[in-house]
């Protein structure tokens, strides 16, 4: 059976039009904020969200997102938050994966973390430090849990490994757009229309590209080309060390920017599977 | 007992949890290591290096008065104190630098604790004129302000890092950050037998000659193997140094000293295998210190050096196998054995050799006169008189 995120990309793709998915850590700026905020999100016209799971070495991530991990971890974000959290944003009726490195996984329990997420309606779960060589009991519990195993692939990945980390992904593959960590940039780099293009070549899986990624126009030049559009820092960075209810006005208008550049972007027609 | 060259598992630690972009340096680095085992070139250049720069081989000086303080039994001191720049880690830092050179990469990171691999990268770089940044926990930056200052006088770039904790594992994260970023130019000198595949069969390798030349000064003293060898574990990297041309020698104990803080039951200390349990942390499975969700948990030692979470997955593996030992070693232990050390031997030991000290003091009382302990004196103490003058209440 598809699952909610599959069924999202798809709608996108008949469309024809990218998906776009927002990140946000569970926990930040508080348990309840965060939920809130992933309701403006929802409410904005946000195709799926991936709820971050705070973790003390996050090594894929650029300040804003340290520091917005660092403050969920300071108010005693624990594992049973990250999963209410990805709970309250499916009973909303969203698509929602959990992004999470490798090691709060294997402490909970492999086959007990895929089928918690199933239990609280999540798509999958992106694992941006599980590499192919470490992933098969992974994805031997997300399969038992009937959940998406989304890896990301980097603009150094080759075309042969490409083929091996895609042929374990499922529900999208996420293309980092260029070496480095999470942050806001001011521009997308252009390795990224290049790994999507090679990405394409391996597979028929859709492609989000994500990393760097922050502004409407950022958005609608990645949705030319891409199937799906990741904001992260750039949202987080809306209620970074600012007055909540400001924080989340700003976030709105961001939001509602970010949902009218991706689905304005001019696009050559690709059928539909 | 070696890793396999695909995957760099003992068992069912060390492996590869790294972002997808490091798989490829990861995997030429890996290349690049195997390639060099067989290159006599190579080896001829590092050995030229050892003898003419850092000054290998090192002596192997017996401890006649330390030794009635170890029930009598004979101890063996392997002096990498006296190394240039003062410790074992400029075996790896060579050798790690050179494979730089013929990667045609220019710039080289590196994180450091206490300074002492910062200081030895520095070194390394300055002979080998590549640019080098090092990146250190902001709290470690004041901790070791002066080996702060040797860096910069080696001409490095040193960068305090103020995310979590402000120590070594959050030097790690950072310098595995830069090295995402600009992995094109740049090679990560790891500084212990941590991290991803390669790094913890390539920097045991380049410590090896440790052990080695141990192995045969002790033979060449007294005739037989030693009963013991000992160590002090941090990362593990002068321990596997010492430790892994024994491992075929079963009759010879191997154990290592981890840094028990102010003791175990406190949780305030930094032995990840007799405090800790299995996870990954920093791009390998091992044993670490972690909450429940799997959180790392900040450690405390009075060692810069061995105030480090985690430890070498092949230390973890020759735990769970039982070819070697852990022991944990409290802060005033390793206190006592440094002060001795100085009075009875004139040598003043790095605070993290100190833990392996202790751990002999225990292991002669125990086995008496018959028994020969090898002990590595993996570095020296003139970056820790601030840290005992204050504990000692000199100053």
């Amino acid at each position: 059976m598809a699952t909610s995120l599959e069924r999202v990309l798809h709608q996108a793709k008949n469309e024809n039009r990218a998906a776009l998915i927002g990140y946000i850590p569970a926990g930040f700026p508080t348990v309840e904020g965060c939920k809130r905020a992933i309701d403006v999100l929802i409410d904005s016209g946000f195709d799926a969200v991936e709820i971050g799971y705070p973790y003390s070495d996050p090594v894929m991530d650029g300040p804003i997102i340290q520091e917005a991990a660092d403050q969920a971890l300071r108010n005693g974000v624990k594992a049973k938050d990250v999963l209410a959290t990805l709970h309250h944003a499916t009973e909303r009726g969203a698509a929602a994966v959990v992004m999470t490195y490798w090691n709060p996984i294997e402490q909970f329990g492999v086959d007990e973390f895929a089928e918690a997420i199933a239990q609280a309606g999540g798509s999958g779960v992106i694992t941006p430090d599980l590499s192919f060589e470490q992933a098969q009991p992974w994805n031997e519990s997300a399969a038992r849990a009937g959940i998406n195993t989304i890896y990301v692939v980097a603009p150094s990945t080759t075309d042969e490994r490409l083929r091996k980390v895609t042929g374990i992904t499922s529900g999208f593959i996420y293309a980092a757009s260029l070496m480095g960590v999470t942050g806001t940039r001011t521009s997308v780099s252009h390795s990224a229309q290049e790994l999507v293009a090679r990405i394409r070549q391996v597979s028929d899986l859709p492609v989000a590209v994500g990393l760097g990624v922050s502004t409407p126009e950022q958005a609608r030049e990645v949705a030319t080309y891409a199937d799906g559009v990741i904001i992260g820092s750039a949202l987080i960075k809306e209620l970074l060390g600012k007055d909540f209810d400001k924080g989340l006005l700003g976030l709105q208008e961001l939001a509602l920017s970010l949902a009218a550049a991706t689905k304005s972007a001019n696009r050559e027609v690709r059928g539909v599977q | 007992m070696t890793a396999t060259v695909d995957t760099g598992l003992f068992g069912p630690y060390g492996g590869r949890y790294v972002p997808e972009a490091l798989i490829a340096a990861l995997d030429e680095l890996a290349q690049m290591h195997q390639e060099l085992k067989n290159d006599q070139s190579f080896a001829a250049e590092l050995s030229h290096l050892h003898k003419t720069y850092s000054g290998r081989p090192s002596i192997l000086t017996e401890a006649h008065r330390f030794a009635d303080y170890c029930g009598g039994a004979r101890i063996l001191l392997k002096r990498e104190d006296l190394n240039h720049t003062g410790s074992h880690k400029i075996n790896n830092v060579l050798g790690q630098a050179l494979m730089t050179k013929r990667m045609g990469k220019k710039r080289v990171i590196a994180e450091t604790g206490a300074g002492q691999h910062g200081v030895a990268s520095a070194t390394a770089a300055a002979l080998l004129g590549l640019e080098c940044v090092v990146y250190m926990g902001e709290e470690d930056t004041k901790r070791q302000a002066l080996n702060v200052a040797r860096m910069r006088l080696l001409g490095a770039t040193v960068v305090p890092v103020t995310a979590g904790s402000r120590t070594l594992k959050d030097a790690i994260n950072e310098a595995m950050r830069d090295w995402v970023t600009n992995v094109e130019t740049t090679h990560y000198i790891l500084g212990t037998v941590a991290g991803p595949h390669p790094f913890p069969v390539m920097v045991r390798d380049f410590h090896r000659i440790i052990g080695d030349e141990a192995r045969a000064q002790v033979l060449e003293l007294t005739g037989a193997l030693p009963t013991a060898v000992l160590a002090c574990v941090g990362g593990g990297s002068n321990a596997i140094g010492i430790f892994y041309p024994f491992i075929d020698d079963k009759s010879v104990r191997l154990i290592g000293l981890e840094a028990g803080g102010d003791g175990l039951e406190t949780g305030r200390h930094a032995s990840a295998i007799s405090g800790g349990r299995p996870g990954v942390l920093h791009g390998a499975r091992s044993y670490m210190l972690q909450d429940e969700d799997g959180q790392t948990i900040e450690s405390h030692s009075i060692s810069a050096g061995l105030d480090y979470p985690g430890v070498g997955p092949e230390h973890a593996h020759l735990y769970d196998i039982g070819r070697a030992e852990y022991w944990s070693i409290t802060d005033k232990e390793a206190m006592e054995a440094f002060s001795l050390l100085c009075r009875t031997e004139g040598i003043i030991p790095a605070i993290e050799t100190a833990h392996a000290l202790a751990g002999a003091i225990k292991l002669g009382k125990e086995l008496g006169p018959k028994a020969t302990l090898l002990i590595n004196l993996s570095g020296r103490g003139d970056k820790d008189v601030q840290t005992a003058a204050e504990y000692f209440g000199m100053v």
